[in-house]
């Protein structure tokens, strides 16, 4: 396929530019929630115009009601100076207009080519022509440097090679405006790097983009305007071009945020110590019946942080969950300041002096419908105090809860709130209230930070680090390289099941990790 | 016991079972297209006892078969509408509507007879045709090519079935939403209009089955004459994993110990003690299709309302 130097009005795949969209005054309540609130947003064609702001700032909705997903209570989008309603996805897709979403819209049991086809009218009428679709999607492939298998089915491919999908498909139906919600969240910086090219020679092209992140030094690096969004509204819009991550991050939060912690030397363990956690040749199932953990052995030491990067899938959570007890361990050992809590329970395990931060808040770490109260004492409640033969003491309930919500810093109304009223970030606070109230020897830390306001992160950091000083043993498995890297004092790898790597901080880079995160060990 | 195992009992038990399949693959076949799109309609069974009625009611009246079975698929697709509005719309629990569709059709249909006709007579249902040159070969034309016009459609609606499913942008469609609907919504599918057609469909195919019953095999109608066949072919939707022809080969197996069984039964040939274990055969069997079920290919949104936004 040959694709003529195209005039200005049109794009590479022959479609009509969208020059300008402009979004004016969009409001959008939710019961008790205000998510938009009078925002205003435009971008242009040739432009990466990134949106910033915290979970929770109303990124995902103002971009939800630009696709057609949601409809604003007040709204006016301008498609190159043409007033415009999207009543349904289908419409906003018909006026060029494609989103990647965060959590992909795709079918894992199609094809690409099905994946791309659906929806989609046939040139053979009622009949599929997945064959023309296929070469198609070749074609947009070598133009856009975006290769994937068309007759593969979408849960074989890699994180990295769906999100290629997802643009692809958007491409395909003609898509002139492309709005990426957090694209760079589940790919290595490799990939990063590789997204960000695609994306540079698209707006080349004089497609408009909107780049939705909350990471500060990839704003910097790929968009040319930025727009923070704060509470449902815009705080400022402006050129990206000398904004540091420091102005950014205060206009995100409006306050001046801290980036990197004071952290007190990691001090490499004291030869002949006995390891606080230890994990020996450890193989773990997965849901699919297949081998999750194939062999991981690991060492953390009382005062030090020992990180787990990796894109998310590749045994991470298979490993959160084996050592605390909620899935059964095929092969290896487990052992706890020496004793051995290999196939042990939750409950020995916190007697064995184990707490635990799990990945899925909502799931594993409250009992949602509860009392903030009752989720404080959720692990303690059979003993004294806050019970005796049987009977819950409410007094001392009370008490204790209200000196750790005072102690944790975490805000609810009351005690007797339900806990699913909260934050994210007060719930993760809360979690960690429990937990390290109980000053753990081991903590098994898994997305400590994930879907919390930066806030609340510096927060939970600070008290993370607070415990290291104490000489509390940590494993923390996070996808956020960032946070590893601010927090661990060693660093592995993992990648299919297997530790890749383990190494002290200040050998870890960025290119090194990400280099192993795809499975390149050398 | 040895006269169990002759050559007219066999070709006997194999043209049963053949023909018996008939009502268990329409019904199984239309269940299928629901719980690709995902939906499960648990009513099948009060939608048959509903489609056997309103056309043996019509052809006794009017001796017209044709009507008889528009009549059942008309029901059908009334039924399918009003569990498409409750599972669609009103998002309600897909188990518990089902069932409430299954008594609402099993009582309208016993008092409709009661009412309607009181007595049953029998009427002539649809005739055997006799595919000419095939149903002259020896043992295979006596067990697969004398049989009514109905049975023969079963089987040519599998394939049907199958090419629908994956050579069309209408199947496509229906596989997305049953698998991922908030997928087939962001691209302008329409996973409610989706729905509703295959729940239709399947309440149209449910009528046909329980028409199939009663103006072409049996040629009766009682109360309750389906005796839950109309579950076992939601269970071969499970069994048959979700492909047409899994689910023909569940329906030739169950039909197949099902003619065994009434063979048992009429023909008097075990002691009394072993029959009641026979009959209780195609139920037993029902419960092993579900235990052993290929869970994997289980439309992942199945039985789960969908709204958009809500993800």
């Amino acid at each position: 396929m040959v694709f003529p130097k195209t005039p200005m009005a049109q794009l590479p795949t022959g479609r009509d530019r969208i020059e300008e969209l402009r979004m004016v005054g969009i409001t959008k309540r939710f019961p008790g929630v205000l998510a938009n609130d009078r925002v205003d947003f435009d971008v242009r064609a040739g432009e990466i115009h990134a949106l910033l702001g915290e979970n929770g700032a109303g990124k995902s909705t103002l971009m939800r009601q630009l696709c057609g997903l949601y409809k604003p209570d007040a709204d006016e989008i301008h498609l190159n100076g043409a007033l415009r309603h999207f009543n349904s996805p289908a419409d906003s897709i018909h006026a060029g207009i494609g989103m990647i979403h965060q959590h992909f819209m795709l079918v894992p049991a199609l094809t690409v080519a099905e994946n791309v086809a659906l929806g989609l009218s046939s040139s053979r009428g009622p009949l599929l022509d997945l064959d023309r679709v296929s070469k198609r999607i070749d074609e947009l492939g070598k133009r856009y440097s975006l290769k994937v298998q068309p007759d593969a089915q979408v849960w074989q491919l890699s994180v990295g090679e769906q999100q290629r999908v997802e643009i692809l498909k958007a491409l395909y139906r003609g898509a002139a405006l492309l709005a990426l919600d957090e694209p760079t969240a589940v790919l290595t910086p490799q990939e990063v790097g590789e997204l960000f090219k695609v994306l540079r020679q698209m707006a080349a092209d004089g497609h408009a983009l909107i780049f939705i992140s909350h990471k500060l030094h990839e704003i910097i690096d790929v968009s040319q305007r930025v727009t923070v969004m704060r509470d449902g509204r815009v705080v400022s819009t402006h050129p990206t071009a000398g904004s540091t991550r420091a102005q950014l991050a205060s206009e995100m939060v409006g306050r001046p945020v801290i980036l990197e912690y004071e952290k007190k030397p990691y001090a490499p363990p004291v030869v002949g110590e006995a390891p606080r956690l230890e994990v020996d040749d450890l193989w773990v199932r997965g849901d699919r019946g297949r081998d999750a953990l194939r062999g991981v052995s690991l060492e953390v030491h009382a005062g030090e942080i020992l990180g787990i990067a990796g894109v998310s899938g590749n045994g991470q959570r298979e490993l959160a969950e084996a050592l605390t007890g909620l899935r059964p361990v095929a092969k290896g050992h487990v052992r706890v300041n020496g004793r051995d809590l290999t196939h042990a329970s939750p409950l020995q395990r916190i007697a064995a002096g184990q707490s635990a931060i799990p990945e899925e808040r909502m799931k594993d770490g409250v009992v949602k419908d509860f009392s903030v109260a009752e989720n404080l004492i959720l692990q303690d409640h059979g003993h004294a105090p806050f019970s005796r033969g049987g009977f819950m003491d409410p007094t001392a309930i009370t008490r204790e809860s209200a000196a750790l919500v005072k102690g944790f810093n975490v805000k609810t109304p009351t005690l007797d709130t339900p806990t699913k009223n909260l934050s994210g970030g007060n719930i993760q606070k809360l979690i960690l209230a429990r937990e390290l109230s109980r000053k753990p020897a081991v903590l098994i830390c898994a997305q400590p930070s994930r879907g919390v306001d930066i806030g609340a992160t510096e927060y939970i950091h600070q008290r993370l680090l607070e415990q290291r000083e104490r000489g509390m043993a940590t494993l923390l498995i996070s996808e956020d390289l960032d946070e590893l890297l601010a927090l661990s004092d060693r660093i592995g790898v993992m990648y299919e099941g297997r530790l890749m790597a383990v190494m002290d901080r200040a050998e870890a880079t960025l290119a090194r990790l990400g280099l192993l995160m795809a499975g390149v060990s050398s | 016991m040895n006269e169990l195992f002759t050559l007219p009992v066999l070709l006997g038990v194999l043209y049963s079972g053949v023909r018996l399949a008939t009502p268990y693959l329409y019904a199984a076949l239309g269940e299928m297209f629901a719980q690709r799109s995902g939906v499960v309609n648990l009513g099948v069974d009060g939608i048959m006892l509903m489609g056997a009625f309103t056309a043996f009611f019509i052809v006794t009246n009017t001796g017209s078969l044709a009507l008889g079975m528009l009549g059942a698929m008309l029901i059908g697709l009334l039924m399918g509408l009003l569990m498409s509005f409750v599972s669609v719309n009103l998002r309600a629990v897909q188990g518990i509507s089902g069932i409430g569709l299954y008594l609402f059709g099993l009582g309208l249909s016993s008092l409709l007879f009661k009412r309607l006709l009181g007595s049953t007579k029998a009427i002539d249902g649809f005739q055997a045709i006799p595919i000419p040159f095939l149903s002259d070969l020896p043992y295979v034309g006596d067990v697969f090519f004398k049989h009514n016009a109905l049975v023969y459609v079963a089987f040519a609606l599998v394939p049907v079935a199958a090419f629908v499913l994956n050579r069309t942008t209408l199947g496509l469609k229906i596989r997305a939403a049953g698998m991922k609907p908030e997928a087939a919504d962001s691209l302008g599918v329409s996973v409610a209009g989706v729905r509703y057609f295959c729940v239709c469909l399947g309440g149209v195919m449910a009528g046909v089955a329980g028409a199939s019953l009663s103006i072409g095999l049996i040629n009766l109608f009682q109360e309750n004459m389906t005796s839950g066949l109309g579950f076992i072919a939601v269970a071969l939707v499970y069994f048959g994993g979700w492909t047409p022809v899994g689910v023909m080969v569940g329906a030739l197996l169950f039909s197949m110990v099902n003619a065994f069984q009434l063979w048992v039964q009429v023909k008097d040939i075990l002691p009394s003690s072993y029959r009641d274990f026979v009959v209780m055969l195609p139920y037993v069997l029902t419960i092993v299709a579900l235990v052993f079920g290929r869970r994997a290919r289980q439309p992942t949104a199945l039985s789960k309302p969908f709204s958009r936004g809500e993800n």
